[in-house]
């Protein structure tokens, strides 16, 4: 890899880390923790996911029920991963 | 490259009860802390042990090749889509949770409050769970098959002989370390 003129400094590459974390975290000063704005619907899944659903843990209620489309997202992103897999490791595999 | 007697025996003692609470978990995942993902994971955690402590070639690829995890995988998400298709034809929409509190299949009705519980409760949600409990082991074991096919992998009879003459070396010399 001689003809590969580009080269990385150390200093730069540091000086450009700290700026990016730093812009990064200037968002989340503002935030207060532990009060959530928005608290309707979390409350709506404790009082009514048993009656609704008849699953009693609600966390299974809510990934398979209320949002079992961003479940079936879930699984097809793992279905897209093990193809991609395959297609890595297809020549290795005789 | 083996892992040697001691593991072996330790994973063919583990490997059913790994089976077993990774089944548990799946199936009581409406009830208790888990559901497909993490129970479909477990299970594939004892096909990786199967893996680790046997001989890939010799156990794994004649008896349950590639191609049957790759078949479990998208049997789990068909089973999964065709579920969520069904409650758009037996009831109102996508993914309807129309198996619930209806008598049949997952339908006893539900006591409300704060109960034990019923495993053959809350409709779909079950059959959803088992559906992606299929689909992460077929594709956590897949993965884990397709890796191990990378490795260069020696026979019994390869790793004994040469244990024999590194025993042999060791028998001249005169000593172990």
């Amino acid at each position: 890899m001689k003809d590969c003129s580009f080269t990385i400094r150390p200093r730069f590459v540091l000086v450009l880390v700290i700026l990016v974390t730093l812009i990064l975290l200037l968002p989340a000063v503002g935030l207060s923790f532990g009060d959530p704005s928005i608290s309707s619907t979390d409350q709506y899944y404790i009082d009514n996911s048993q009656t609704e659903t008849g699953a009693h843990n609600v966390v299974t209620a809510i990934v398979f029920d209320y949002r079992g489309f961003d479940t079936l997202g879930e699984a097809t992103v793992l279905f897209i991963a093990v193809l991609a897999v395959a297609m890595i490791f297809r020549r290795l595999h005789k | 490259m083996t892992i040697g007697l001691i593991g072996r025996s330790a994973g063919r003692l583990l490997v059913p009860f790994i089976f077993i609470f990774g089944f548990y978990i799946v199936s009581h995942g409406h009830l208790t802390p888990g559901g497909g993902f993490q129970g479909g994971a477990v299970i594939a955690t004892g096909v990786a042990l199967i893996l680790v402590c046997y001989y890939y070639r010799e156990c794994m690829e004649k008896f349950i090749p590639v191609t049957s995890f790759k078949l479990v995988e998208s049997a789990g998400l068909m089973l999964f889509i065709c579920t969520a298709l069904a409650g758009l034809v037996a009831a109102s929409g996508f993914l309807f949770n129309w198996l619930n509190a209806s008598g049949g299949l997952f339908g006893n009705p539900v006591a409300y409050g704060i109960n034990p519980g019923d495993l053959f409760t809350a409709g779909i949600i079950p059959v959803l769970n088992f559906a992606i409990g299929i689909e992460v082991f077929g594709a956590l074991s897949a993965i884990l098959m397709f890796m191990f096919a990378g490795l260069k992998e020696t026979t019994q009879k390869e790793d004994d002989a040469q244990l024999s003459v590194q025993n042999m070396d060791a028998g001249k010399k005169g000593g172990r370390k």
